[in-house]
């Protein structure tokens, strides 16, 4: 009973996480599934043939390189003027620091739908033609907001004193960035990347309003959703997943190492 | 707008490294800034345009006007699914306070070595399908499943069902968002010095009275942020009313989207969306006078 009652915060941490992964399991466990009906809802026999033949539904890996080109497109933009944001934001003083904090803000303070819609009206009113590029738009505008607070965020945790260091070393400014600032922001200009590329690889409902006919992996899968979402979608998803997280884990650890080897390296001197 | 810029605080550029040549920095904010202007702010302006616009008599084609009439008709026929809207996201997001504390508590004071690797784990849901995710409740509360039977045993459920019912898109509405209030709530909590939890142990403090008058407080930002992160997706989304829920369950995102998308009533469409975001801000804005907008951004 003392036992339970000094452990409850992280048992109950470990069960929320749990959780956060059981819809992903279902999803997992169904891409081994042979589904009864068209609707891959309930577990039936297991079968490898979602696997073997990914692509085997017309439709499926053609939304998905879409998605793919889409997401790549818009993180690289909405990467590289976020992140000139934010070094603007934290380096320099200017005036009109407050609008551009709102203006940063208010995309995040506004729902998908709105977002959507507004840009959707703006493309009825000048008769644009919606497709590939409409969507693009769309994603670089939501991820410039979560690049500048992710980038800002590591500009802001950054120790001074290394750059005061270089620059006491004589490294003009133009050096100090290139050798000692931008190493230092990059991990947190990737992540801000990796961020935004899952947000626009992910996105629905702001897809969905500027797509026109335009068919990219989430509005796939809305479609798919009524007469039974194929067996390979779950497959391609679970991919997905175990990619993504496999890069961040394994750049976490690296990083871990480096930081302890770090730590080594100065207690023995 | 100069009423609703935020309290100025230049806390953020304090420090060593700051320069003082405006002229970069405006350089490096026009591609940003003008983006978010060409695309989000002009938008705004083109939604509430169409939302006064009248109609030709054509299908779909509508001209410019000054109709106010049109948000009067928004709010009579959709009012039912503003009210779900703000009850459903509501519930969801005291839902999602009460599950993600204990998870932000323990990351932030108990994980050590472990936090880094926890952290990745919130967030890693968000490499999975948000659609696939909210679809996968439909398999865990199936009619004939484990979880349904279970609460029927208990006859805890007014339709004997979960799947279909307002139940399931609150869950769906929680789950979907319990990253954006576990991310923030982590953040406050990581900055609150343990030994002040001490310090109240040490008072004679019991831990609930520690927690209520030093660490609750002092997470408060956290609980702000994140309350806004969950509330503001939530209370426009239609993914899971649709996914999860009846049709009677519907909520102003399905309105707005089936009326721009199926019937091509872009003006009552645009209304909604205008009247959704005004009543946020509002709530925003009310929130924004207690933190300011550099610890939210």
């Amino acid at each position: 009973m003392r036992w339970l009652r000094k452990n409850l915060i992280p048992i109950i941490g470990i069960l929320v996480l749990v959780y956060l992964f059981i819809p992903i399991a279902v999803v997992a466990v169904l891409s081994f599934n042979k589904p009864a009906g068209k609707f891959n809802i309930a577990w039936n026999e297991f079968s490898l043939s979602a696997w073997q033949n990914i692509c085997g539904v017309p439709g499926v890996c053609g939304s998905f390189v879409t998605s793919l080109e889409i997401g790549l497109l818009a993180t690289l933009v909405g990467t590289i003027f976020g992140t000139m944001i934010a070094f603007a934001l934290v380096r320099y003083r200017f005036r009109g620091r407050s609008t551009t904090n709102l203006l940063i803000f208010l995309p995040m303070a506004t729902p998908e739908v709105v977002l959507g819609s507004s840009l959707l009206a703006l493309f009825l009113n000048l008769a644009f033609p919606l497709g590939f590029w409409t969507v693009v738009i769309a994603h670089i505008m939501f991820i410039i907001s979560f690049v500048v607070v992710a980038v800002k965020a590591r500009l802001q945790g950054m120790d001074p004193r290394l750059e005061e260091a270089a620059r006491d070393l004589y490294a003009d400014a133009r050096s100090t960035f290139r050798h000692v600032t931008f190493p230092l922001v990059l991990p947190g200009i990737l992540g801000a990347a990796l961020l935004g590329f899952s947000l626009s690889f992910d996105d629905y409902i702001i897809s969905a309003f500027n797509a026109g006919t335009l068919v990219t992996f989430p509005i796939y899968i809305w479609g798919a959703a009524q007469r039974g979402i194929p067996v390979q979608v779950n497959a391609l998803a679970t991919l997905v997943f175990v990619i993504a997280l496999t890069i961040v884990l394994v750049s976490q650890f690296i990083n871990y190492r480096r930081r302890r080897m770090l730590e080594a390296g100065m207690s023995a001197d | 707008m100069p009423a609703m810029a935020p309290s100025k605080k230049s806390s953020a550029s304090t420090g060593v490294g700051v320069r003082r040549r405006p002229r970069t920095a405006y350089l490096l904010l026009i591609p940003g800034l003008g983006w978010l202007s060409i695309f989000f702010v002009v938008p705004l302006i083109s939604l509430f345009a169409t939302s006064l616009q009248a109609p030709t008599g054509k299908n779909g084609v509508y001209q410019a006007a000054f109709q106010v009439s049109n948000y009067a008709e928004a709010i009579a026929e959709y009012w039912p699914q503003f009210v779900r809207s703000f009850i459903y996201s509501g519930i969801a997001t005291v839902l999602a306070l009460v599950i993600a504390y204990p998870l932000a508590y323990f990351i932030a004071f108990r994980a050590g070595k472990w936090r880094a690797l926890l952290l990745v784990l919130v967030v890693a849901p968000f490499f999975a399908s948000f659609l696939l995710r909210t679809y996968a409740w439909r398999t865990i509360l199936a009619d004939e499943g484990f979880i349904t039977s279970f609460f029927n045993m208990l006859h805890l459920l007014p339709e004997q069902r979960i799947l279909n019912t307002p139940i399931a898109v609150v869950l769906g509405l929680t789950y979907n968002f319990l990253p954006f209030m576990i991310l923030p709530l982590y953040a406050a909590l990581e900055r609150i010095d343990p030994r002040l939890i001490e310090a109240a142990g040490d008072l004679y403090a019991s831990p609930f009275t520690g927690f209520r008058k030093v660490v609750w407080p002092l997470s408060l930002p956290g609980v702000v942020a994140g309350t806004l992160l969950t509330f503001i997706p939530a209370s426009g989304d239609y993914i899971n009313a649709t996914l999860l829920g009846a049709p009677s369950d519907r909520m102003v995102g399905n309105a707005i989207q089936t009326n721009f998308l199926q019937f091509r009533d872009y003006p009552i469409a645009s209304a909604l969306s205008f009247i959704l975001m005004a009543i946020i801000l509002t709530l925003v804005f009310v929130y924004i006078r207690r933190a300011g907008t550099e610890d939210l951004v």
